[in-house]
């Protein structure tokens, strides 16, 4: 038996799940590697690819203690696969099958459900490195620039890890599909990404930050659910995905704190209190609140499409499957199975927004999504703290639920992101208060230029209090070569 | 609720029609809150019989009132899907009769998408972007060109079994087997695999005819458009035919249209349909039918005939007899008959016998009785005669009848009867009525355009039976009364059997194999019992089946 802790770095893959031994996968994941590492020459970031990053490596699966910082070029970077370890007496914790030993291989009814669970999951990890391939230009900070390149190396690790999943159990399909993963390209207009959200630009870093901050928290509520699932293997390599996923939440959550910071400091140094005194602030060289209001409206809107419509049947089979659970499904306390349950939905009757009590098996989607929000209300008001403390009278919001949707039931309406539903016209008269505009885009990008000295920071942000593993802000992060 | 077929393009909520020259684009961009019965939201391109019966108005439109179009582009006004499939919650809601009706219809829908391509020359090509699943890729399997765009998630499926516990049964099966000739085994893969098939391996087995990446759409579609109007003979030079409403009065028990009275005698379970025949003169050339327009009475008629048999269909249930009657004068219906014959070749003509053609088979595959009635005074002719030879029986009077001033009751074949209106087994209704004898055709030939009288006709063994005055009535009320004593459902499966003797073709088994299967299987508790795929689709439960295989 493989030790499941500790990473076989003695495989050209570094596993814990004992690729030495399982001759068939290790030759599949072989031949799929070339293509990988073609892929990420041409895709990943563009530039910095022979500069020393100092990364975190996974050496082993416990919690805590399983990173290793060292500097590494980027291409040589130890991709691997790696799950959390096994419970050998874990039993599935919902749905139909509640209560049954987990699966530890597929089973043959939930074949497809399940490839194309991981097929979706799988294809948004390279998508987000594909996204953010130009920002190591205009980095704001070698400390940045080396989270961005961490933030990058293990997307393309959870790539990684859906792959495995597809050569290890699904056969012949799950091959072509874990090619078709190294194929489509984010924007493509021939081989698009599967989910709107993955083909859309990342233009400069607030869009990184606003991405990593809402975008990549679908993903870990999507990783949340999957880590429930009763195919073990799938638990499990999504419940280690998680641990990385949180450092990429952290970078979003500190990066709009330290703008925020910087720009409030910058403020009051000059003297100015009025928020909406844009081109005042803006002369600065910070960004001013209304703008990161508008950018917080775009990604939060974008992200609540990526959860799909609010009434599903697909979620409702994932979850009466075993296949996909709920948000920390085992932390609930109710019959796991909701045959008879209901949830409050919201839906468009008659032109109105109007809450209905569904089926909750059908409405799985709306609970995630509501989970998602609570979480996403919580980082808002943390930053609003930061611009409290700084004497200033302004306050970020989440725009609600139906504004600027793209999918679903609220996209066939336009409303304010207070709610109030609107005449098509009147939205688009009034859309540059409420998204980025066009100048907002061009005032941003004109602040996006590199800082490469250690310890220097670029004016529209603020220095973070502490560096990555313990060191300090003016540690040398990214030696460019 | 009466259903209603009466509709134009201004009142569609489903589809819209742009005819740009030779080339029409159909697309259907279904309105979810547009169904035809509440209860059920038409998502993602999905239909319900509405939507359906509006496709078939658009079909007739683009035939009838566009010589001009040669090609057909069907696509979808929704981004990310072609076309769902007929709607679950729809069917799950639905009686048993009104699935199997509906699915009859569509199919017939699709059929005359066939017919339109094979005999008239106007092509049907299906632009294929996004999910294309069950009845949507049914619809696109009824083209005779499908282009999938290429973009790593559009695909083709039938995921009827998988899904549904139930089968594609608008064709989905025979056409992918039989049409486009996948292999078995291949075959059976599709068509368990609920995701189906995408890009490259859809095209190697055939599901689709050609793969075009998204940025290159438009031009591939463009060429195979003109590729497939230059195989095409349909006039770009002439003005079509407008399809006004028809004239209809619905009252209790009589449907009235302009030549053709419908008595519904519910006590008796019979229907008793009148066509009248022609009153004007015949016309002398075509100039003179495209000035007449829809009131040409062979157009007419079939216009008339075909509603009427739909109404039946779906708002007549209980009805279990069609009894064909027919007043007129012979020689006018002859001159009609032998005018469409010698005009055949004519772009409007050959669509009225084209249209013809479709009613014959609507009639043939109706679930009631068929009994055609030749008395004194009916002008069962030609085309007309036709429905003498679509009877399950065909009575025919005997001498003169006390009472009237018509003369003894006689029947008339002309060249529509060998060939020019063939059943869904691709041969005529004589043909199929003889298939025993080899030589029937050489027995009758000598006979076409003379009045046959009762013997001559029952000799001939073109009837069931001669019955003179005195019994004429009291024959026909017993055969009808024992008839309607039976069961209905043994006698629609006793029906559909002695229909359709003789060759099996792609729409015989769609009608007589893929549909016989398909409602069985609707009516097992697999599919609609309380626990059935059917009944649980989209709660998120999961179907319990009975595992007995039968």
């Amino acid at each position: 038996m493989p030790d499941t802790m500790a990473v076989d770095y003695t495989t050209s893959i570094p596993n814990n799940v004992g690729l030495s031994e399982d001759r068939r996968v290790l030759k599949a994941l072989e031949k799929w590697h070339p293509g990988y590492l073609d892929w990420w020459k041409e895709m990943g970031p563009e530039g910095f690819q022979e500069s020393l990053v100092y990364l975190r490596t996974a050496v082993g699966v416990e919690t805590g203690g399983w990173a290793k910082f060292d500097y590494v070029k980027m291409p040589e970077y130890r991709w691997g696969i790696l799950l959390a370890p096994q419970d050998k007496e874990r039993l599935i914790g919902f749905g139909q099958h509640k209560g049954m030993p987990a699966w530890q291989e597929v089973p043959g009814e939930y074949r497809a459900m399940l490839r194309r669970l991981c097929v979706i999951q799988g294809d948004t990890e390279p998508a987000s490195v594909e996204q953010q391939r130009h920002l190591g230009a205009t980095a704001p900070s070698l400390y940045d620039m080396r989270n961005l390149f961490q933030v990058n190396v293990e997307e393309a690790r959870h790539l990684w890890a859906m792959v495995y999943l597809l050569q290890k159990y699904f056969g012949k399909d799950g091959r072509e599909e874990a090619d078709g993963l190294l194929r489509r390209r984010s924007g493509d207009v021939d081989q698009p990404r599967m989910l709107g959200a993955f083909n859309e630009v990342t233009p400069d870093w607030l869009s990184f930050f606003m991405f990593t901050y809402f975008t990549d928290r679908d993903g870990k509520m999507q990783l949340e659910s999957l880590a429930q699932s009763g195919f073990d293997p799938l638990a499990r390599t999504t419940r280690f995905m998680l641990t990385e996923e949180a450092h990429h939440m952290f970078v979003g959550d500190s990066g709009i704190n330290r703008v925020i910071k910087r720009t409030c400091e910058a403020m009051i140094a000059a003297g100015i209190h009025d928020p909406y005194d844009i081109n005042a602030v803006r002369s600065l060289g910070v960004i001013d609140l209304p703008t990161l209001q508008k950018k917080a409206n775009l990604h939060y809107s974008l992200s609540l499409d990526l959860f799909g419509s609010e009434i599903s049947t697909n979620a409702a089979n994932a979850y009466t499957n075993g296949l996909k659970g709920r948000y920390r499904e085992d932390k609930i306390d109710d019959d796991h199975q909701l045959l008879n349950e209901t949830y409050p939905v919201l839906r468009l009757i008659n032109g109105e927004v109007e809450t209905t009590l569904e089926p909750a098996l059908t409405a799985l989607n709306m609970r995630l999504r509501d989970d998602y929000t609570r979480e996403t209300a919580s980082g808002i008001k943390r930053w609003n703290k930061q611009i409290e403390k700084a004497g200033i009278s302004y306050e970020l919001k989440l725009p609600n639920v139906t504004f600027n949707r793209k999918i679903g039931v609220f996209s066939e309406i336009e409303t304010s992101p207070e709610g109030l539903i609107l005449d098509h016209k009147v939205f688009e008269e009034r859309k540059d208060e409420w998204l980025p505009s066009q100048d907002d885009g061009a005032f941003v990008a004109s602040l996006m230029h590199a800082e490469v000295r250690p310890g220097y920071y670029a004016g529209w942000i603020a220095p973070p209090k502490m560096g990555i593993d313990n060191k300090s802000g003016d540690f040398e992060f990214v030696q460019i070569q | 609720m009466r259903i209603n077929f009466n509709t134009n393009p201004e009142k569609y909520k489903h589809w819209k029609i742009n005819v740009v020259g030779k080339r029409a684009n159909l697309i259907m961009d279904v309105s979810e809150s547009g169904g035809l019965f509440p209860g059920y939201e038409l998502k993602l391109n999905s239909y319900d019989l509405g939507v359906d019966i509006e496709l078939h108005d658009a079909l007739q439109r683009l035939r009838f009132e566009h010589p001009e179009v040669q090609v057909v582009v069907l696509s979808s006004g929704k981004p990310k899907v072609f076309c769902a499939g007929a709607n679950i919650k729809m069917l799950g809601g639905a009686s048993h009769g009104h699935k199997v009706n509906f699915c009859k219809f569509t199919n017939e829908t699709r059929n005359s998408m066939e017919d339109a391509n094979d005999n008239s020359g106007q092509r049907y090509v299906a632009a294929v972007g996004g999910a294309c699943a069950g009845g949507g890729y049914e619809l696109a399997l009824a083209t005779d060109h499908i282009i999938l765009i290429d973009d790593g998630s559009s695909g083709v499926s039938l995921p009827e079994v998988a899904l549904l516990a139930v089968l594609p049964g608008t064709g989905g099966i025979t056409r992918v087997t039989d049409k486009r000739k996948v292999r078995r085994d291949r075959a059976d893969i599709f068509c368990a695999t609920e995701e189906g098939v995408r890009g490259n391996r859809a095209l190697e087995w055939n599901l689709v005819d050609e793969l075009v990446s998204p940025s290159l759409f438009e031009e591939a579609l463009s060429s195979r458009v003109e590729l497939m109007a230059s195989t095409s003979d349909r006039p770009v030079d002439e003005i079509g035919v407008t399809l006004n409403p028809i004239k209809l009065e619905i009252k209790e028990d009589r449907l009235s249209y302009s030549s053709l009275d419908v008595e519904i005698k519910r006590a008796e379970s019979i229907a008793e349909l009148l066509i009248k025949g022609p009153t004007g003169k015949t016309p002398a050339n075509v100039e003179e039918v495209i000035t007449m327009g829809d009131q040409f009475w062979p157009l007419r008629l079939a216009r008339e005939l075909d509603d009427a048999v739909l109404q039946l269909r779906f708002n007549e249930e209980e009805i279990a007899v069609m009894a064909f009657n027919s007043i007129g004068s012979d020689s006018a219906v002859k001159e009609h008959c032998d005018f469409l014959q010698a005009n055949k070749s004519h772009w409007l003509i050959r669509e009225i016998i084209l249209f013809w053609t479709r009613v014959l088979k609507r009639i043939d595959l109706t679930s009631k009785t068929i009994i055609t009635k030749i008395e004194p005074g009916s002008c069962f002719v030609g085309f007309l005669a036709e429905l003498v030879f679509a009877a399950d029986r065909s009575f025919m009077a005997d001498g003169v009848f006390d009472g009237n001033n018509y003369g003894e009751a006689s029947l008339l074949l002309t060249a529509a009867n060998f060939g020019r209106h063939p059943m869904s087994n691709q041969i005529s209704r004589l043909a199929t009525r003889f298939l025993s004898d080899t030589s029937w055709e050489k027995m009758l030939r000598p006979h076409i355009g003379i009045d046959l009288k009762a013997e001559a006709a029952d000799d001939l063994g073109l009837i069931t039976a001669i019955y003179d005055e005195i019994d004429w009535e009291e024959e026909i009320r017993l055969f009808v009364e024992e008839r309607v004593s039976f069961s209905p459902d043994a006698l629609t499966g006793l029906e559909a059997n002695t229909r359709f003797a003789g060759p099996e073709t792609m729409e015989t088994k769609i009608f007589g194999r893929l549909t016989a299967w398909q409602n069985w299987i609707f009516q097992r508790a697999n599919a609609v019992g309380e626990a059935g795929a059917l009944s649980q689709y989209g709660s998120g439960k999961k179907a319990n089946f009975d595992r007995k295989r039968v």
